[in-house]
Formats: C-alpha cells, structure tokens, sequence
C-alpha cells in the first residue's frame, strides 16, 4: 500500500457524542466513594499571606479536609522548570500569593455545594504588595518583584545570532522596523478541566493514580512526579476517551493533578475537582501576551537580507512548564516563508502579576507571525509595492527544497508561491484591488490583508533546550524527538484493535487511524476498532506522547504504517500456508490475503489471522507468530539542539496562504470580515471533512483573537474579562463570513503518507492577515495597526487619534 | 460556582406567591435566565427562592382595546412568535436583539423588566410605548406607568413583597410608525447602544425615542421638535431627507443622552458615536413606517 485515499464522511466518534453517550470524564465515577473539592484562590494580584485560618472550613459539618499552604509545602517539591531561574513554582501559593485567581487553600467535602460553603469560611490575612501586569513596566528594574530568589523578573534572556547580520544591515539599502504586541487570549473548550486523584500508601511508598482530560505532553509525567517527590512508575495518569476540547489549554491541568493528589493523601479519600468556567477563566491557561520588535534590512526592490527580532513574551507569575516555550516552540522557522539568511533573536520572558500562560492553538505561531507579516506589509508600504508582490520576491521557492533555515529549521517540502497564486486567484485578487480602488473613491472602508506562514507540525521536544545555554547544557542529557508509540493487534477472528496514546481531544483520531489502518491491511472500516482511552500503564508511550503541536498525522499514521506492516508480514506468511505460496507473492486487499498475479487464489484476512491464533506450529520457519505489534514511529530528523543553537524544531513544515477582506462601517467603525481565501498544504490529505474542519476550527479561534476575545487585566491587576459577558468568543454569527478554502498537497517525504499536521495553520495566520486587512483599509486615513484586538471602539479611538494629529 | 444554600417553593396563585414573598430575603424566579447565574456566582444569597412558573393565569397573553397584557411567565420567544403580538410592532421588531432564541425560550417579558438592566430591550421598549405594569402586593394590584416604573440600574417600584403580575404594552394605531436599532459587540449581546422610536403622524407629529445602554436606565425623550423641523416637504419629505437632516444634529443629541463610563467594550464616546448614528436611522426609518401606516389606511 503505497498511496491513501483522502476519506469522506462520518467520524466513529459523533454518534455517541451526538446521542449524549461520550465518556467525559465528569460522566466517569471511577472510583466509588471520591469526595469532593473546591478552591480557595487569591482575590489579590499579589499579597504576601501573614495568617491563614483553615479551622472553621474544617469544622463545617460535610468536611473532610481542608489543606492550605503548610501542606502543600510539605508534600510537595518546586516543579522543575525548563530553566534554572530561581523562580519556585508550586500548584498552590506559600507565602505570597502571585496573580488573582491563584489557588490558596483546597476544601474537600462530601459534594461541591457544601465544599464552597466551606471554602467561604476559609480566612486569610493577606498584605497587599504592588502588582506589575504590563510587560514592558515588568522589565524594569524597579519594577515590583515577583519571585524574592531571582534578581529582576526577567525569567530568561537569550539572544542567538545566525549568519552576519550586522553586515546586511551596514550594507541595506533601507531599514523597517515594527513595534507589535499581541494579546492574551485563551481557547476556551467547552470542557473545562477535571482531576480525579488517588493517594495511597503502599509498603512501596505512595502511588498516586490520576484520572485527568490531560492530553500531555507526556515529559509533564516527570514534572508532576518530580514534584510529589516519587518515581514516575508510581504516578498512573488515566485519561478519558473523550476529552471536550482543549486546544493546548488542557496541558495545563497537571499542577492540579498535583494538588489532588495532596487533597486525597490528606483525606485519606479519592478527590474530584472539576473546574468551573469562572476558575477556568481566572486560572486555567493562555497564550502569552507578547510585545516584539521586527526589523529588516532590505534592498531598493523590497529583498530581505536580514532580520533582527527582539521578544519579550508575558508568561504570568510563573514560568510553568512547557514555558518559555511560546518563545522556541516556532524556532526553526522564525524566518517565515521567506529566503532570510541572516537572523538575530533577543528572546525574554518575563513574570508578571497575571495567571501562567502555555500552550494554545498555534503555540507561539500567531505571537511570532503577527509580527513578522505585520512588518513584510510595512516593507511593502515602504517600497510602494503589493503586498503579495514583496511576498512572492522574498519566498522560498518550490526547487529549494529541502530548505535549511538560519535557526536549524528543515523545511521538508512545499510550493509557496503556487499556494499564494492559488489565493490571489480564488479571491481574483486583481479584481478585488479594482474594486477596493473603486470603493475608496465612494468613501467606503474596504481592506485587503494577506499572511503567508509556515506551519510547523509535529515538533521536536528539543527546542526546549535552547531556554538554556549552550555551556550550561549537560553532556548526555540532551532533548530531542517526535516519537509517537502505536500497538496494533489483531485477533483470532481478525478484527483489528489499535491502542493510541495520543489521547485526542475532539480531532477524530479514532477516524482517521481506523481509516488507515484499514487501507495499509486492505480491510473494511468495521473490521478496525480504535482505543483511545489512556493509561500509561497499559498504553505505549513516551516523554513526547500526547496531543499537541499538530502530532497525529505526520507521527502517529506513520507509527501505523510500521506496526501494520509488521502485522502484515505475519500475516502474509500465515496466508502462504492455506494458499501453498510464497509470502512474498501475496497481498493484502479488500478484506483477504491474494496472489498478487492471481486474484482468485485467495484467503481470507480472518482466515489467516485464525492460523496465527489456533495454528502457529503450522507457520513456516522465521515467521515470528505474533499478531500484535508495539511500533514507535522516530523520525531521525528530529534531534536535540546543537552547539550552534541551531535546532531543527518540528519535522514537518506545512503551509498557509491566506487572504482576508474586510469592511469598516466609516460610520459606526464596525469591522466586519467579508471573505476569508486560504489555501492550506498540511503535505498529503488524509481524511478531507477532518481537515476542513481543522481549517474552519482555526479560522474561528484566529477571528476571537483578533477581534473578539482578549483576557484583559487593570493596571491594578485585577481580571476585567472574568466571565463570558466579558470575554466575548465568536459563536456561528460571527463566523458567517465567505469561506473560500483550498488544498495544496506537497507530500512530506518524512512521514509514511506524506502527511503533515493541519491543526493549526490558520490560528497563526487569521489573526495578523486580518490586521493587515484592517491596516490596509485605514492607511487613507493614516492609521495604523500594531496590536489585536480590533473591533468598534479601538477603531474609532484610532481613527480619531490619526485625525487630531 | 454553586449557589448557597436556599428554600425554595412553588405555589399556585398570586395570593400565594405575595404571602411566600412576605418571607424575609424572598426572591421571583421565572426564566431565571439573569438569576441563575447571580445565584451560582454568589453574587445574591436569597433565603426563600419562589418560583412562579405554577402560578395559575401568569401566564397568560390578552388582548385588549388598548394593550397587549403580557403575564409574568409567558416567554419572550412566545411573544415573538404569537401572531396576536403583532399589535405591537415595536416589541416584535425588539425581541430578534434581546440574548439569543435559547435565552428568550426561558426569559419572560416581564422578568426583564422587572429585573431592569440598563442595556436590555424591553424596558426602554415599553418606556417608549408609554406601557405600564401591573405590580401585586398583599392589598392587591397597582398599576405603574413605565416613567414611574424603572428607577435606577436594576431598580424598579416593585416592592421587595410584591410581583410584577403583568406588563401592558400599548396597540399601535393608525398613523404610527416604529424604529429599533442597537449595536452589540456580537449578535445577542447586551447592547452597547440602542435606541426604540414611535412616531406618530395621525395629528400632530409625535414622536419618541427610548435609549438604551448608555444610562442607568432607559432615557425617554420627545423629539416632536425635533423630527417636525426635518420635514421641509411636509408628510412628503424622503426618509433619507430625515436621517441626513437629523445626522447632522444627532451628536448633539447622542452628547446629551449618553451618560455611562466607557467598560472594557465600548468608551463613552464611541457610544455617542453610536447612538448619533443609531437616532438618524431609526427616526428616519420610524417616521417612513408612519407615514406609510398613514397611506396604507387611507
């Protein structure tokens, strides 16, 4: 089987989603008898805690413990950071508590209703100390510390160079430089997060069993374990079949898992806390709120020689892994779509008086593009070109492939130019301008924008490394890899189960391995039944398990197709038993095992899998007997940082070209989004309906960000965007616009179908395509755009602001 | 976010319902689409939650010579879709803006008035038709015009012991034409701005507008004046000729109304801008239906 058909049609999953059949966790009562907890968090950005009194909630009748910062400091260690900064990071505060929303105290009651009335009782004596929330008022030295142990709050500063970038700037013709920021904004599944833990004793020492709608990274095991201070086999993580969303934002959950632990060691109980919206608003996760500067070095036709890049990411009070990690995640292609050979990067994260951010959707993706598309549209306006046409004279062409970028990026395949051709040409994007010229005339507001990005999938864990220095990283103790684990097994009347690890959250992984899995053994759909339930003790799996980073279709089908060729092998051999042949004449094809040359002298799949089974002493010598295979899919590619600090930070390198169209009310300053183009090549299609989706998904969570959605603090640092009145998601009225979406299938020749991730392409490029379309819209009137959200009354405030000047 | 600790009862008549309020901390549930959540927040800790969803007769929809008489638990989706609604088009043009269809197949009329936040629909709906309340206590009933009615931000003349039984709004007559308009940051949001014109031109030219989410409460003025120095060709005058001639003084009007600090969706002043924007249109359009209304009789 060399080739996959792209599949159509219905998910295995829908029908009990649909039914109200899933298995979420909140469903689940694993084990009878867990209690029941809720949190007391901080109502202060940042105060020191002089008294805690926890007696009357653990007095109050239902109440079975009630632990506070003595206990967690004793049960639990520091979590290990990615980096050495002496920023201690626990689940819960000790002395000082750092952003609103930050856990205090963990009442554990018979039911939820009792536990919060519990948690009402709960006193704390609480100093208040100024807050710092802006990014650039953190950098300070002056400005309040958050972390006493470390010098300013600055939680880690590196600055690569690649290639001679001071020469391209002495020898550039022009310069362009952009000042952007990018806001905080969140994924907001519909599931919010929820921990069942177990503590037990046992004679050898605690073993604590979690159930959790975590969908890793899996390293997240050695941090949750490092912190309760026992080896990682004692920690069992279950995770649900059916996760409601996530989006990166669920990664985050592991402290919690922490937390429980502790509340069920002191209830000498199970405990169950499931989050609600409020805390999940507070205190769940986001992306980091970034500010940068973009700078290029360019020639009289708009060719970019170098690029300097200075980023200060916002990560909230703590640096809590995965972070800094929104500052490396996009490492290898930090020079975007565009023939860049020389680089320099400052990159800074920095803690402020607001809740930890971390993963969500396009992770580090929109941070790094709204700036780096923001300035090649600002290149354009300099050289009074297109903006399409400086992005065509920058691009890497479709001869240049494999493309070493200057970071240590392999771009593995791709044609930009013909995805952009196909963009301009969906939207007539000569027409378009001719209208746009027109509309101007008549007074109306209409703007073009365009993105062009590299979408990485499926990264490699390495690039957390480069958080450290080179000198400062231990021989022998390098991170790498994308490996993703698969077993795949068949039994005696040949039904295929195949158990994942990458615990999916929505995606329709079981779909999409069915469907493979029944192509590679030439099987009906039935005959495959997917597990996608989690338990790192039964399922394979490794430190860059999980669902994240676009992983499943690059990494998983390719797990797959090795375990299928195994199984296949087996099978083969078994078949050339019954039909008296040699294994290597055959093949395997709809639902039975044949003589390539002869179709009629078959057997069927069953039959075969039965020999296995019922006959094995009837198998011919060499063949191992063995219908269930463990494959770990390792893409060599993907390996740890070098000395040079150069890191080849995912295997796979898809791509977006997208075009938005937006109209401005010259009135009311109502933005409203007319058509979005977007040509996407995730590398070869598996499953049509599922990327579309993916496609739509990201579309949606990149118009939130870029008008809707924003987690929004006071100066004083207390949350101004709490609840859903607040913070303002795009439901189906706002994601009505025109939706005109194309394909590009440059195979990936690193994955076994070519595949590459599709998950997140459009949330790294709607939110500054729509910028640029703003931007453009406005330029009459001498606006101009360097932030999100953009929406009514930034509008206006701008408009008036370029008229009074 | 679960709520304390509360009793809770259901009773079957108005008597019953006024005596479960005499409880101290009593409060109405209907639709509970604005409680709810202030009870699962903790924002309000009533002791007796009384739920009138039992009531006999509260949920009734009358027609009378003058008013459409809309009971306290009749549903805000069942008033947009009974055709006996139509009487008032202003409240059938309002009802597609207030919360989503979800929202309003829960939500009582009157229990958006009764509650009265400064950015809903209904209040400045019935503020502009002139409507008034039927509001019951242990002494019996008492009407309340919409002017006496809405006090302050989620305030009204209902006493903490009494319900509101029913609200009456006003059946349009011939001549009489209807303006809504709001802008939200998205479809069914709490308005940022909004506006409800009635205009009559059967005799003398009336006309009224209701401003809504950028005060405490809805803001009644008469613009008679107004809309009488637009139509320099008598009942002829273009609808565009009212909204280009209004345009040109509605910031000032708009400057006057609006009277609430910006939040994090919208300032003070880009809610000016809206509701200037918002007057021209819906005055224009009201006094066009009016003067159809006018045509379409005759």
């Amino acid at each position: 089987m060399t080739g996959q058909e792209a599949y159509h049609g219905a998910r295995i999953e829908d029908p009990a989603l649909l039914c109200g059949e899933g298995r979420f966790l909140d469903d689940l009562d694993p084990f009878p008898g867990t209690l029941v907890a809720a949190i007391v968090r901080s109502p202060h950005p940042h105060a020191r805690i002089r008294d805690i009194d926890l007696e009357r909630a653990r007095s109050y009748p239902g109440v079975a413990t009630v632990i506070g910062p003595a206990e967690v400091s004793a049960a639990l260690k520091p979590f290990p950071l990615s980096v050495r900064t002496p920023m201690p990071y626990l689940p819960s505060a000790i002395d000082r508590a750092r952003y609103v929303g930050e856990p205090i105290a963990v009442v554990v009651a018979s039911n939820r209703y009792t536990a919060e009335d519990a948690a009402d009782l709960v006193s704390v004596d609480y100093e208040p100390l100024a807050a710092v929330v802006d990014t650039r008022a953190s950098l300070d030295p002056h400005a309040p510390r958050l972390h006493e142990d470390a010098d300013s709050n600055i939680a880690t500063d590196r600055t690569f160079s690649f290639g001679d970038v001071a020469a391209a700037f002495a020898g550039a013709r022009k310069t362009v430089r952009g000042e952007y920021s990018f806001p905080r904004y969140s994924s907001t599944p519909m599931e919010c997060y929820v921990v069942i833990a177990d503590w037990r004793n046992t004679a050898e020492g605690p073993q604590v069993v979690a159930h959790a709608n975590f969908h890793g990274p899996f390293s997240m095991l050695q941090v949750v374990a490092g912190s309760l201070g026992i080896p990682t086999s004692s920690f069992r993580l279950i995770v649900p079949p059916d996760i409601g969303g996530s989006f990166g934002i669920k990664a985050a959950i592991y402290p919690y898992v922490a937390l429980m632990a502790v509340a069920s060691k002191h209830a000498g109980r199970p405990v169950r806390w499931t989050e609600d919206r409020g805390e999940h608003l507070l205190a769940s996760s986001a992306g980091s709120d970034r500010e940068m500067v973009f700078e290029a070095a360019i020639d009289d036709f708009g060719v970019i020689s170098a690029l300097r890049v200075d980023l200060v990411d916002n990560v909230g009070a703590y640096l809590r892994p995965p972070e800094p990690s929104t500052l490396y995640r996009c490492f290898g292609n930090l020079t975007g779509a565009y023939r860049i050979a020389a680089l320099e990067v400052r990159a800074r994260a920095v803690v402020t008086n607001k809740a930890p951010t971390g993963l969500n959707r396009g992770f580090g993706g929109q941070q790094l593009y709204f700036g780096l598309e923001r300035l090649i549209d600002e290149i354009a306006v300099h050289c009074e070109l297109d903006p399409a046409e400086v992005r065509r004279r920058n691009m890497i062409t479709a001869d240049a492939f494999p493309y070493a970028t200057p970071s240590g990026g392999i771009y593995d395949s791709g044609d930009y130019p013909r995805a952009l051709s196909m963009t301009l040409e969906n939207a007539d994007y000569i027409g378009l301008r001719a209208r746009q010229a027109e509309a101007r005339v008549r007074g109306e507001l209409v703007g073009i924008g365009l993105a062009t990005v590299v979408d990485p999938s499926a990264t490699n864990i390495g690039y957390v490394g480069l958080a450290t220095p080179e000198a400062d990283r231990q021989a022998g103790r390098g991170k790498s890899g994308s490996t993703e684990h698969v077993r795949v097994s068949v039994d005696p009347q040949g039904i295929v189960s195949v158990m994942l690890g990458t615990v999916p959250q929505g995606q329709g992984h079981a779909t999409v391995a069915r469907q493979v899995v029944a192509a590679q053994l030439g099987l009906p759909l039935h005959q495959v039944r997917p597990i996608v339930d989690m338990d790192t003790a039964t399922t394979p799996w490794t430190i860059s398990s999980g669902s994240y980073s676009s992983r499943f279709s690059p990494l998983l089908t390719s797990a797959l197709c090795e375990a299928t060729d195994r199984i296949a092998e087996t099978l083969r051999a078994a078949a050339s038993v019954l039909l008296q042949t040699d294994p290597e004449e055959l093949e395997l094809a709809d639902g039975v095992i044949r003589v390539r040359s002869d179709h009629q002298r078959s057997v069927q799949f069953r039959h075969a899998a039965g020999l296995v089974h019922w006959d094995p002493g009837a198998l011919p010598d060499g063949a191992n007997g063995r219908l269930y295979e463990d494959a770990a899919f390792r893409p060599p590619q993907s390996t740890t940082a070098a000395r040079t600090d150069q890191i080849n930070s995912s295997l796979c390198y898809g791509f977006v070209a997208e075009l938005v169209l937006v109209r401005i009310d010259p009135q009311t300053f109502e933005l409203t989004v007319e058509q979005v183009v977007t040509t996407h090549d995730a590398g070869t299609v598996l499953n049509t309906t599922l990327l579309q989706g993916q496609v739509h998904g990201a579309l949606v969570h990149g118009l939130g960000g870029a008008i809707y959605e924003e987690l929004r603090y006071s100066d004083a640092g207390q949350p101004i965007s709490a609840t859903f009145m607040d913070y303002l998601c795009p439901t189906s009225a706002e994601a009505s616009f025109d939706l005109v979406a194309a394909e590009l299938q440059t195979p990936s020749p690193l994955t076994r179908l070519g595949a590459k991730g599709c998950g997140e392409g459009s949330s790294m490029s709607l939110p500054v395509a729509l910028a640029n379309a703003v931007a453009d819209a406005l330029r009459p009137l001498g606006v101009e755009i360097d932030r999100l959200p953009l929406h009514g009354d930034v509008l206006y405030r701008l408009v008036n602001r370029a008229r009074a000047s | 976010m679960k709520a304390a600790a509360f009793a809770y009862c259901r009773p079957a008549t108005v008597e019953d319902t006024v005596a479960e309020l005499q409880r101290e901390e009593a409060k109405v549930i209907a639709g509970g689409q604005s409680l709810v959540p202030v009870l699962a927040m903790r924002l309000a800790r009533p002791r007796t939650l009384v739920d009138i969803n039992s009531v006999a007769g509260l949920g009734r929809l009358d027609l009378d010579d003058d008013a459409l008489r809309i009971g306290a638990t009749v549903r805000q989706r069942c008033v947009e879709l009974d055709a006996r609604a139509g009487v008032v088009p202003l409240l059938r043009l309002a009802l597609p803006s207030v919360g989503h269809r979800e929202l309003r197949s829960r939500g009582t009329v009157c229990g958006s008035l009764a509650h009265d936040d400064p950015a809903a629909e209904l209040p400045s709906v019935l503020a502009c038709l002139g409507g008034s309340v039927e509001i019951t206590g242990p002494t019996g009933f008492r009407r309340v015009t919409a002017d006496q009615f809405f006090l302050a931000a989620m305030t009204t003349a209902t006493q903490p012991h009494e319900l509101v039984t029913a609200a009456f709004f006003p059946i349009a007559r011939r001549g009489e034409g209807f303006g809504f308009g709001e802008f939200a940051r998205r479809h069914g949001d709490f308005a940022l701005a909004g506006v409800c014109v009635k205009v009559s031109m059967a005799q003398a030219i009336v006309a009224t507008i209701a401003c809504f989410g950028v005060a405490d409460g809805p803001v009644v003025r008469d613009v008679s004046g107004l809309l009488e120095s637009m139509l320099t060709d008598g009942p002829d005058t273009t609808e565009d000729t009212v909204r280009d001639g209004i345009s040109a003084v509605a910031g000032d009007l708009a400057y006057d109304i609006v009277d609430t600090d910006g939040d994090v969706h919208a300032s003070r002043e880009y809610r000016r801008t809206l509701l200037s924007v918002l007057l021209s249109r819906e005055i224009a359009r009201a006094y066009h239906d009016a003067v159809r209304s006018m045509r379409e009789v005759s």
